[in-house]
């Protein structure tokens, strides 16, 4: 071996090592506050793992999509949703908790058992085009899948709006007490919650 | 032993043990958070695989790495729309709690 594939090795093991511990610390911790700051460090890591794949574009853009937005809008919801609550119990967690491990083990076991029996026949990636992925990517999105390029774009829109409509909330243009108009505070109409009462 | 570079059976386990844990945390948590975040786990070890697969294979075409730009991107799109449907919950709700989301119950 020489040393650049011990260097690639412990590299990788570093890293699958933080996302797999990370991950469990994500579903498992009891604080979401920290559940969400160790998911930066999940995408993180698996942008590390991209750049041990040869992809440089690919883990920039998980660095600032996955970090830099997705995260940023979870710790942001918690924010605004962080109330401590008494959860009610539910009967019989236990036999629920036992039958989805055995679920997820289950399946954890077929992948890991199709992985390691089946034969890749596959190249090294040595003859990899590296730094040049950025140009070849820019090729694919504006020749054979401009399409969904196109599409992807509307996406992003469609999901922009729908958010704002979803998340808005109705403001008026009276004040409430006095009845003069307001046009800089933003004052929540008080309404019924629809859903509180049904249960 | 003699390697050359790293198995790709070890990217394919570390994507299939994030998965399985992806799946365990969106079916065991009762924060609605929590299942969003695990839904994120989910698609990281999917993107995994693609691209590793992307590098062992075709490293010269990179389909793949193209693919995971796509699933990044929807994702990005389905964190927003989730987010924004928890919080429209919450203000109607006034919890986070999925025992008590029985909108859709038949």
């Amino acid at each position: 071996m020489t040393i650049a594939v011990t260097t690639q090795i412990i590299c990788f093991i570093v890293l699958s090592l933080v996302v797999l511990i990370g991950a469990l610390g994500v579903v498992l911790l009891e604080s979401i506050v920290y559940s969400a700051f160790l998911l930066g460090g999940v995408f993180m890591s698996v942008a590390g793992l991209y750049l041990l794949l040869n992809a440089s574009f690919v883990a920039a853009a998980q660095v600032l999509v996955y970090v830099g937005a997705v995260n940023v809008l979870i710790i942001f919801a918690i924010m605004l949703v962080n109330k401590k609550e008494d959860l009610k119990p539910i009967n019989n967690i236990k036999s629920r908790r036992i039958i989805s491990t055995s679920i997820c083990l289950t399946l954890l076991s077929l992948l890991i058992r199709v992985d390691l029996t089946n034969v890749w026949r596959l190249a090294s990636p040595e003859n990899s085009i590296g730094e040049e992925s950025t140009i070849r990517i820019g090729e694919h999105l504006f020749s054979d899948y401009l399409l969904p390029f196109e599409l992807a774009s509307v996406l992003l829109l469609m999901a922009m709006i729908g958010a704002i409509v979803l998340a808005r909330r109705d403001v008026m243009n009276k004040d409430i007490s006095t009845g003069l108009p307001v046009d800089q505070e933003l004052i929540e109409k008080s309404s019924e919650p629809l859903l509180t009462n049904k249960n | 032993m003699n390697l050359e570079s790293i198995p790709i059976q070890a990217f394919l386990i570390v994507s299939s043990v994030l998965f399985c844990i992806g799946i365990w945390g969106l079916l065991n948590s009762r924060n609605a958070v929590r299942v969003l975040m695990s839904i994120e786990l989910m698609l990281n070890a999917v993107n995994i695989n693609l691209m590793a697969f992307s590098s062992y294979i075709d490293n010269n075409v990179i389909q793949g790495q193209v693919f995971t730009i796509f699933v990044i991107t929807v994702a990005a799109a389905e964190a927003a729309v989730g987010l924004a449907i928890l919080l429209s919950l919450y203000r109607n709700r006034v919890t986070v709690d999925m025992e008590s989301f029985n909108l859709l119950k038949w």
